[in-house]
This record gives structure tokens, sequence and C-alpha cells, in this order.
């Protein structure tokens, strides 16, 4: 393999991963805090996607300079996360704590299910693009390849979404808090903690992020429907191969699968799709906890 | 030998007969329903078994899919045969999940779950790109012979009806057999409580692997009984990751408690699904969804807990009256 390729594959690979950090990084943070593996995460990539599309739409029809795009994406995420967060934890999740963790993934998979023709009902079935950002910021060459620089600013941003959760978790007093309910949620309650506060809190970051996801993507995808379930499956490989619950797994995680399926694409295309669920099935009989799953206390 | 001709005996050979006689006067679309509904209701009795032992498997679209593309690959060899395709396809199954098995019965939980999906998504990905099954588009399924024997027009459907309803009726059977067999009755020692089952002698990791093949076996009998009456198979519809999540979801709203209450729970999601998408086209999945979503929060044990229910609170109502009987008769 000569070294232009590789290089190719390396970038090909790391904007990938971003993409895929991007949309894990908020399943695994709900999952490591409230254990429920949450299907409705698939929607909220979708809702974000649309709301951003249609904001930039909107936004450059009205004349209104391009740059504005980021911001829009930004709000969307924001308004996403506050709305459809406190929608689904407080609605949903919240009866559903004590049940079975399979009845909960159901639970999420029904709500999913029921997003989804919401989001047709608002938007419709037409696709809808966002050019605009990815437009403005132009393209660079490298290795003899067209990279657009929008795709390559995932990755810083990539970067700043891990580093701002690392921080919060390990140098602030709600990360503090929330190590402490990870660890035991009977204890923290029994210790003044208000878990249920907690809970609404960190669902809303996770939907926050996810919505992140969706409309941080949109520009360079075609938004249509179908979005969300397939993004779905790939974020829950991600978090299994990382260890699920863990933030640096996610990130590892991420750049194992985004290199591994640039390698495909370039090498050996028939395998392109299945060599994510090859890795994640792998990872599963080797490491069921994940390559990088906190060690656990045993608890009696 | 008695024991094993109990009520949910009789009322299986009821419904074999009753369906037996229906098919006569059926229409061509309830027929179609009606196999959809066996195929489905198939899977979700697999689905049952593994419950009993509080595993759920959100990736049963594997073996339900290597069923159905069975069928299709051996069109392509030449076998036409409606028993040889139940035969093989179920059989294929099975051997997929006996090899499998081995490494599945060690986990428990979400990761089993979980493996079960990567699995069916592997199968997704490999189908997606074989061009001689027809990649995404997937492949046509011509029609099929009765032991030789050829229907034409509308004795097809009602042939085809037949032996779905016999193959279905022999599967749940045996599956509710198997239920109550000391082998089966173990599978819910080894959810309460998987090392005192050890302690006693049995092996919980073999009883969980005897429940993924029989789960494989009748997933692979339904995956044929669907590739046949659809006409069709391709991965979108067959084993692509919400095809899977759509059985545990008739698991859950049939309950656990009996392989009869399945196949009611199938239907109820077959008429849902197709009511849903004939009148309202725009919004079916969240019908579905929602009803799901009412499911489990007022129903958690699914549509036969209705019938505990009702039987619970008649026997309430009978020991209240006879014990005001009682008081009575001290009055006096």
């Amino acid at each position: 393999m000569d070294f232009e390729l590789l290089i190719v594959i390396l970038v090909d690979g790391l904007v990938y991963s971003s993409y895929l950090f991007l949309v894990a990084v908020g399943l695994t943070v709900i999952f490591g805090v409230q254990k429920v593996l949450n299907v409705t995460h698939g929607s909220f990539y979708a809702f974000g996607a649309y709301l951003a599309a249609y904001l930039i739409g909107l936004w450059s029809r009205g004349g209104l300079p391009d740059a504005g795009g980021f911001l829009l994406i930004l709000v969307s995420a924001l308004i996403l996360g506050l709305i459809l967060g406190i929608i689904i934890e407080r609605g949903l999740l919240k009866f559903l704590y004590d049940r079975d963790e399979h009845i909960v993934v159901l639970a999420t998979f029904a709500a999913f299910l029921v997003l989804e023709d919401v989001i047709l009902l608002i938007w419709g079935t037409d696709p809808y693009l966002a050019f605009q950002p990815l437009a403005l910021l132009g393209n660079s060459e490298i290795a003899g390849l067209i990279f657009d620089n929008y795709a390559l600013t995932m990755i810083a941003l990539s970067f700043v979404v891990a580093y701002v959760l690392w921080y919060g978790l390990n140098r602030t007093q709600f990360g503090r808090i929330l190590l402490a309910v990870i660890y035991d949620r009977e204890i923290s309650m029994a210790m003044g903690i208000n878990v249920t506060k907690v809970f609404l809190i960190t669902f809303i970051i996770g939907t926050f992020l996810g919505a992140l996801g969706g409309a941080y993507h949109a520009p360079i995808i075609s938004v249509q429907p179908g979005i969300g379930v397939e993004v779905i499956v790939l974020a829950f490989a991600v978090v299994v191969i990382g260890g699920m619950g863990s933030i640096p797994g996610a990130l590892i995680g991420s750049i194992v699968v985004g290199i591994a399926r640039a390698a495909a694409v370039h090498q050996l295309p028939e395998i392109e799709l299945f060599v994510i669920y090859g890795i994640m099935a792998l990872v599963l009989i080797f490491r069921p906890e994940g390559l990088f799953a906190p060690i656990k206390a045993r608890k009696i | 030998m008695s024991r094993l001709l109990d009520k949910t005996f009789w009322g299986l050979t009821a419904g074999l007969v009753f369906l037996f006689l229906l098919n006569f006067f059926l229409e061509e679309w309830m027929r179609t329903i009606g196999l959809q509904t066996l195929a489905r209701g198939l899977v979700a009795i697999g689905l049952l078994v593994l419950w009993r032992t509080g595993m759920v498997s959100f990736g049963h679209a594997l073996f339900f899919g290597f069923g159905a593309y069975t069928v299709a690959m051996m069109q392509i060899a030449g076998v036409n045969d409606i028993f040889v395709l139940l035969f093989c396809g179920t059989a294929v199954a099975g051997l997929l999940a006996v090899g499998l098995g081995f490494l599945l019965r060690q986990y428990r939980a979400i990761f089993f779950a979980l493996l079960n999906m990567a699995f069916s998504m592997i199968l997704y990905g490999v189908l997606a790109k074989v061009e001689s099954l027809g990649s995404t588009d997937g492949i046509g399924i011509s029609q099929v012979t009765f032991a030789g024997v050829k229907l034409e027009g509308e004795t097809y459907r009602m042939g085809l009806f037949v032996v779905a309803i016999v193959f279905a009726y022999i599967s749940a059977l045996a599956a509710h057999w198997y239920l109550k067999s000391t082998l089966g009755m173990m599978t819910m020692a080894v959810r309460e409580n998987e090392i005192r089952v050890e302690y006693l002698g049995y092996s919980a990791e073999k009883a969980i692997h005897a429940k993924y093949i029989i789960s494989g076996l009748l997933a692979g009998m339904g995956g044929v009984i669907m590739a046949v009456t659809v006409g069709h198979v391709d991965p979108d519809s067959m084993v692509y990751w919400p095809v899977s999540g759509d059985f545990v979801f008739i698991t859950i709203l049939s309950g656990t408690g009996n392989v009869g209450a399945t196949f009611i729970g199938a239907l109820v999601y077959e008429l849902l699904r197709t009511y849903a998408f004939e009148f309202a086209p725009e919004i079916w999945q969240l019908i579905l969804g929602g009803a799901l979503l009412l499911i489990i929060m007022f129903l958690p044990d699914g549509l036969w807990s209705i019938r505990s229910e009702w039987r619970n609170r008649r026997a309430i109502a009978k020991s209240r009256s006879s014990e005001d009987q009682a008081a009575e008769q001290g009055h006096d």
C-alpha cells in the first residue's frame, strides 16, 4: 500500500470517526448515567439534521450571511436538547427506571417509531439540503484528493466536545455528583443528591449531543427520511466497541470503526457495510465489556 | 400422556380446525394477513422461549432472514417444493443457531441482545452486497409446488395456508410441551437464580443453548413462510434491525404466558400494521409505536394478562360472596 493512500484512508477515516463520535457520545453519556440504551437517540440525530437544514434554508433565503449557519446549528441542537430531552425523560423514562432493561430499550424503540413519523409530519418526505456552510468553507487538497474543509472542522469539533465532557465530568462539581450517581444511585440519594434532577440534566445533555451530531452533519448529507434508523445502529456499534458508558471508549471506538471503514471503502468496498458490525461482534466475543470499559467494583 | 393434553393443546387444536375450515371462506387479502401472522408468530414463539429465561434478542431477524434467503438460494438451485424448502430453511437456521449458540450462551442481559444484533447486521451487510441475490433490491420468489403437485390460482394460496397452519400448529405444540418439560421449566429457575441452578447439578448454559436453537429453528421456519407468502426477499424487510424490533414488539404484546397468545398478539400486530398503513399511511409508525408504549405502560405482561386479571377478579368476587354467605349464616 502506498503512502498517499494511507494518508487518504487516515483523513477519510478521521472524518468518519468524528461523525460517529458526535452521534455516539450522547448515547454513551445517557447509558453511563441512566443505564438506558436509548434507541430514541436516532430520532434526536434526525431531528437535529432536519431542524438545522430547515433553519439554514430559511436563513439563506432571507439573504443573511452564510456564516450564521454555524450559529443556527448550535441553536437548533440547544432547542431540541431542551424540548425533546424533557419530553422523553419526564414523559416516558421517568416511569420506567425500575423496569427490566429490555423493556426500557423497547419503550425507547416505540418512542423512536413515534418520532420518526412526527418528523415526517413536520417536514414531509422531500429531502432537505443545507449546503451553505459547506460552500462557505471551501475545500483543500490532501494527498491528491479533495476534502471539504467543513468535514475537517468536524474533527476539531469532536475533540472540543470530548474535552468539554472530560472536563465537565472530572473537574466540576456537577461532574463529581454525576460520578457518585453512576457509582451508586441509592447511596447518593441518601447523601442528599437530587438524582431526579441529575438524570434530567444528563438526559438533556445527551439529547443535545445527539441533535448536535445531526445538525452539524446536515450540510454534508441529504437530509431525508430514514437517516435516524441508519445512525442508531452505527452508534450502538461504536458504543459497544468502546465500552458502554465510557466517553474515552466512545472516542477510541469511533476512531477504530472510522478508520476500519475508510480502509474497507478504499481497499475492499464489498465489506464496507459489515466491517463495522464485524468489529462489534469481535469485541463482544473477546472483550464483552468493550475495549475501554471502566473497571467496576463488585457490589453485593 | 394426559398431562400433555392440557387446555393449551385443545386450544391450539381447536384453532387449527377452525382455521382449516375458515380457509375456504377467507378472501385473498385475509389469507395473506393470516400467513404473515403465522410467520411472525413463529418467530415470536421462539423469542417467548428465550424470554422465559429473561433473555431478549434484538437480532432474530438473522434467523428469519436466513430462512427466507435459503428459499431464494434453493430456488436458484432449482428446488421448488414447499416441504423441502420448509425443512431446509428451518434446518439451516437451526444449524446456525447451534453454532452461534456455543458463543451466545455465555452472554446475558444487554450483551446477549446486542451480540445478536451485531450478527444480524453482519448478515444484512453481506446480503446488501451479494449481487447474485439482488443486493439491496432483493430477489423474487416464484410459486412453489406441494409435494410435486402444482396448484393454480386461488387454490395455491389456500394450499399455502393449510401448510402454514399445520406447521405452525406442530411447532407451537412442540414449543408448549418443551416449556412444560423439566428442561423447559428449568429456564425460569435460570432467570431467578442461575448459580443455584448450577449447584443443583444442571447446566444453565446448556439449557440456554437449547432455547437458542429452538428459537433459531422457529425463526427460520417463519422466514420461509414469509418469503413464500410475500414472493420477494430483500435485506431491508427481512434482516434490518427494525425487523428484529418488531418481533420483540409482538412478544411484549402477547405476553409470555402462553404460546397460543403469541399468535393472537401477532394477529393484532398484523391488523394494526395493515390498517394503520391503509388508513393513515403518514402516521402508521406513530400508531404502532403508540400502541407499544401503551402496552408497556398499562399491560406490562401483555394481552394474555387481561385473561388472568379477569380470572383473579372473578376468584376474588367469588370468595367475597362465599364469605358474605358464611357471615349471614353465622347471624342465623
